[in-house]
């Protein structure tokens, strides 16, 4: 029992790391998508900017596969409860995503204007789109989603697709597409000269200070919203299914775990560091420095969201008491234990291998050998 | 109870994107290594011809490879969006391959293929043959876990119900991935794919030889083409066989439909090799037999017999008869695991669970169950006999067609005559369908086959959807129709331009970057000076 409840926090905290993960790699490639007609004017400029995420998008993309992959198999019923409720966005999050690799792979090999246009936009769409999808679902998380269960959890969502789209989640949309544009623009400064580095780095100061400005006000907002708190239940590391607790809405309960440890102040703070760190960076044209401090403030930023729900991880605002938390909704313990021994041998290869390919493929891409080369992006 | 056109709406949206997806990675996965092995030769032997084998024929693998990966997202979106219940029902145990698959196998591929297209200056002749290699594993790896989690779904082993949970719950991973199933499937369904990669490089070669043009590279291909396509189509053949033999113990019912077998019969059983299966009246109209073909085919021996569809359906009965407390009890469970006497019928009851729920599908509250509707509901553990009997035959035909062409391009090649045998030539470039066609019928067989359940004998089709709204369905599956069609329309216009256009006359093209290898400096510059060198 003891294992189990240890083992359920451990795969709560590697689901943060992979989800930290895709967002920075993911959200860097988006990032670059959704900014790609403002630091590109020209065709060539445009494929510097693919070509300097080029080598990397595919394997950045695995990040999303992963963290998608390790809710379905580290907490089951999230993943089932989740996807299925939010189908309206899952859908518009997945069709916006798929046409990126073909935007990738497609959008050079014919030289005609138009179709490199159309291209162009569906980088701006599967870059921005995603991103909002991805920071709004974080965002419904703290206002809980309408779900209930039926006695053998046959999951039911009586919420409507516009319910998903409220404000606070619109913020935290917005939030994420900053955070986003921000990584772009200090990808597009590591591998691009000329215009479009000053392009980028002005675009990382702006995008920045949005992200700065809507994570306090996101921060203050939360107090207000009632949060959840479980009143019993039968606890960490029993297995147990959602049918079995009862659950409090409570004002200000998403701040009961700061109040407790005030230590994890430090985790929004560090969001808050990164921002600014970032800015800072790019005003010094330090970019790769400013990279690092981006993938610090992404850190913060799902770190706070995950502290402040703790142990919640997807809250029922028509159901509260089958509320799915860590404890609720996790694998079994033999399944997270061998998860887990995965997890540790391959994910340090991953890294391993992600970084040597980035070495591999570092410093400026040119953009005169693009123009002649057939299997440049 | 779930909308039964949702669960209909569901399955097509599932059978029609997969089907999608899988026109694009067994091609993948036969490529990477085509490939590999042609990279080889240029490292070791030096001749560029080698190099220009492998780039033009890299071009063509990732125009394929981007659809792969694109309509890969779709598949592991749909578990969550439209199974829901099957992902929280089997998610325990289904999830953990895919997600290792992702850690182990797809990561590695993703992060390479980025370095075999845009690495060939930066890397070294030997690190880019590695790199090529590693795609190559990579994408059978990844083949490999997508599949003993297929399996899982087939011949559920490894895994027990927890009355607690109310879930199936990993018992053995051991037993999960070397469950039989999972490593026959694995085989056949791999070097399906070097088959389908070794006619279509064997076709465009062949095109290439009409028109006259890139000889050199064309014959070359074309040779290695057939003798990897000779050996895998005999692979495939041989384990296709091995599959049939495991399905015949695991799933009695998808091998009574695959061979349209209504009654049991004593040995030796003869071979159907044509017939017109009729689920209503359960039997065949009309049917050309071979005696003693089945008993030989499916048991290895002359006197092996299999059950019939008359004889499965009673044990489906009794089966339904015995799962029906095990539900109730777990009823009761769910309100309070600890009711003693509820888990006690449960666990005297628990081995026929699935088939209790299959039941419920008629009578939802199981309080008064009818025999009409227990038979109602042993009929549906038959799955669709006609379409799988065929999709079968269509399966297996296609791929002796394949094994004769190979044999033929193997003779034609080694003895140098390819290049004039115009009519071998033309019949090799319509090969090109024909192991597409046949992978798409190897999944019909396999998962209408797998029917009426979407976890064998344990959980139903019927209850295994999301509960969306008809209004949801038809909307996602309009998107996807669109989406789907516009791809598959970009994708083949960019294929045949590439194939027209032909491998380019210049060599060592594909790094967009041109920045020397440092030799001095094998650090990166720190980033400070990097961005310095940008300053005005």
């Amino acid at each position: 029992m003891e294992i189990y409840a240890i083992l359920q926090v451990i795969w709560w905290l590697l689901l943060g790391v992979l989800l930290i993960g895709l967002a920075v790699m993911v959200g860097m490639d988006m990032g670059v998508g959704a900014i790609l007609r403002y630091v590109g004017r020209t065709d060539l400029e445009r494929r510097v900017a693919l070509n300097i995420i080029g080598p990397h998008w595919d394997g950045n993309q695995v990040w999303f596969i992963l963290g998608g992959g390790a809710i379905f198999a580290a907490f089951p019923l999230i993943y089932a409860t989740a996807f299925s409720g939010f189908y309206v966005v899952m859908l518009l999050l997945l069709w916006t995503m798929i046409m990126r690799p073909l935007g990738f792979e497609y959008r050079s090999k014919i030289a005609n204007p138009v179709w490199r246009n159309v291209w162009d936009w569906v980088f701006l769409v599967s870059g921005a789109v995603p991103m909002i999808v991805f920071g709004a679902a974080f965002g419904n998380l703290f206002h809980g989603v309408p779900f209930h269960f039926e006695w053998n959890l046959t999951s039911f969502y009586t919420g409507s697709f516009l319910g998903l789209l409220n404000p606070f989640a619109i913020m935290s949309g917005v939030l994420a597409l900053a955070l986003a544009a921000m990584m772009g623009a200090l990808t597009v400064m590591n591998g691009a000269e000329g215009a479009m580095y000053q392009r980028a780095r002005g675009l990382v100061q702006v995008a920045a200070i949005v992200a700065i400005v809507l994570f306090a006000v996101g921060g203050a907002w939360v107090h207000m919203l009632p949060g959840y708190h479980i009143v019993s239940g039968p606890g960490a590391g029993v297995p147990q299914t959602p049918l079995q607790q009862v659950v409090a809405m409570v004002p200000g309960a998403w701040q009961a775990n700061f109040a407790a440890r005030p230590i994890l102040w430090l985790v929004p703070l560090l969001g808050f560091a990164g921002m600014l760190g970032a800015l800072l960076a790019a005003r010094a044209r330090r970019s790769h420095l400013g990279w690092w401090l981006g993938a610090l403030a992404w850190i913060g930023v799902i770190g706070t969201a995950g502290v402040s729900l703790f142990p919640f991880m997807l809250p029922s605002s028509s159901d509260p008491s089958v509320s799915l938390t860590v404890w609720n909704s996790s694998s079994s313990e033999l399944t997270l234990l061998w998860m887990l021994g995965f997890a540790l041998v391959f994910v340090p290869l991953i890294l391993w291998y992600t970084s040597w390919a980035f070495w591999v493929m570092r410093g400026k891409v040119s953009a005169e050998k693009i123009a002649e080369d057939e299997h440049a992006y | 109870m779930i909308d039964g056109t949702v669960v209909d709406l569901s399955r097509i949206q599932f059978a029609s994107t997969v089907l999608y997806h899988f026109l694009f990675v067994p091609l993948t996965l036969g490529l990477s290594f085509l490939l590999a092995a042609m990279e080889t030769v240029y490292v070791t032997t030096g001749k560029p011809i080698y190099k220009e084998m492998a780039q033009f024929w890299g071009k063509l693998f990732m125009i394929n490879f981007a659809l792969g990966v694109a309509t890969g997202l779709t598949m592991e979106f749909q578990f969550g969006t439209n199974w829901s219940f099957y992902s929280s029902f089997v998610g325990d145990i289904f999830g953990a391959p895919l997600a290792i698959e992702g850690l182990m196998a797809f990561f590695m591929e993703s992060t390479f293929v980025g370095l075999m297209i845009f690495g060939w200056e930066r890397l070294s002749k030997g690190q880019h043959l590695a790199v090529t290699w590693l795609v190559a594993l990579a994408s059978n790896l990844s083949a490999l876990w997508i599949l003993v989690a297929n399996s899982f779904m087939q011949d559920p082993k490894g895994a027990v119900f927890d009355p607690t949970t109310l879930r199936m719950q990993l018992s053995s991973f051991q037993q999960l991935i070397f469950s039989p199933d999972a490593q026959s499937k694995f085989v056949h369904t791999s070097i399906a794919g070097y088959v389908t990669a070794a006619v279509f490089v064997a076709g465009i070669s062949a095109f290439y030889m009409l028109k006259k043009r890139h000889m050199e590279l064309a014959k070359r291909s074309f040779r290695m083409a057939a003798l990897y396509g000779v050996m895998a189509t005999i692979g495939v053949i041989t384990l296709g066989d091995a599959l049939g033999f495991v399905a015949a113990q695991a799933q009695p019912t998808k091998l009574a439909a695959m061979e349209g077998l209504w009654k049991s019969e004593p040995a030796p059983m003869s071979f159907n090799l044509i017939a017109f299966p009729d689920q209503a009246k359960q039997e065949n109209a009309g049917a050309v037999r071979i005696p003693y073909l089945l008993s030989l085919l499916v048991t290895h021996s002359i006197d092996g017999t299999v059950a019939g569809v008359n004889t499965l359906e009673q044990e489906a009965t009794r089966k339904i008869e015995n799962g029906i407390p095990a539900v109730q009890a777990l009823r009761t469970l769910s309100k309070d695991p600890k009711d003693a006497a509820a888990l006690a019928q449960f666990n005297a009851h628990e081995k026929d669970l699935g088939y209790g729920f299959l039941v419920q599908r008629y009578a939802p509250d199981l309080n008064n169950v009818t025999p009409a509707q227990v038979q109602q509901a042993a009929r549906d553990t038959i799955p669709p006999v006609a379409w799988v009997f065929w999709s079968f035959r269509a399966m297996v035909g296609f791929g002796l067609l394949m094994l004769a062409f190979f044999v033929l391009a193997v003779l034609y090649t080694l003895r140098n005559k390819v290049q004039d045998k115009r009519w071998f030539l033309i019949a090799a470039v319509w090969m090109i369908p024909v192991p597409f066609l046949a992978n798409e019928c190897g999944w019909l067989v396999a998962e209408l086959g797998r029917q009426p359940w979407t976890v064998f004998g344990v959980l139903p089709t019927w209850m295994s959807a999301s509960t969306h709204s008809v209004g949801y369905m038809v909307f996602s599956l309009i998107g996807f129709v669109g989406l789907y069609s516009i791809f598959i329309a970009v994708e083949m216009v960019l294929m045949v331009r590439a194939i027209r256009q032909g491998p380019e006359a210049h060599h060592g093209g594909g790094d967009a970057r041109p920045r020397p290898r440092p030799a001095l400096a094998p650090r990166p510059v720190p980033a400070a000076a990097h961005d310095t060198n940008l300053e005005g």
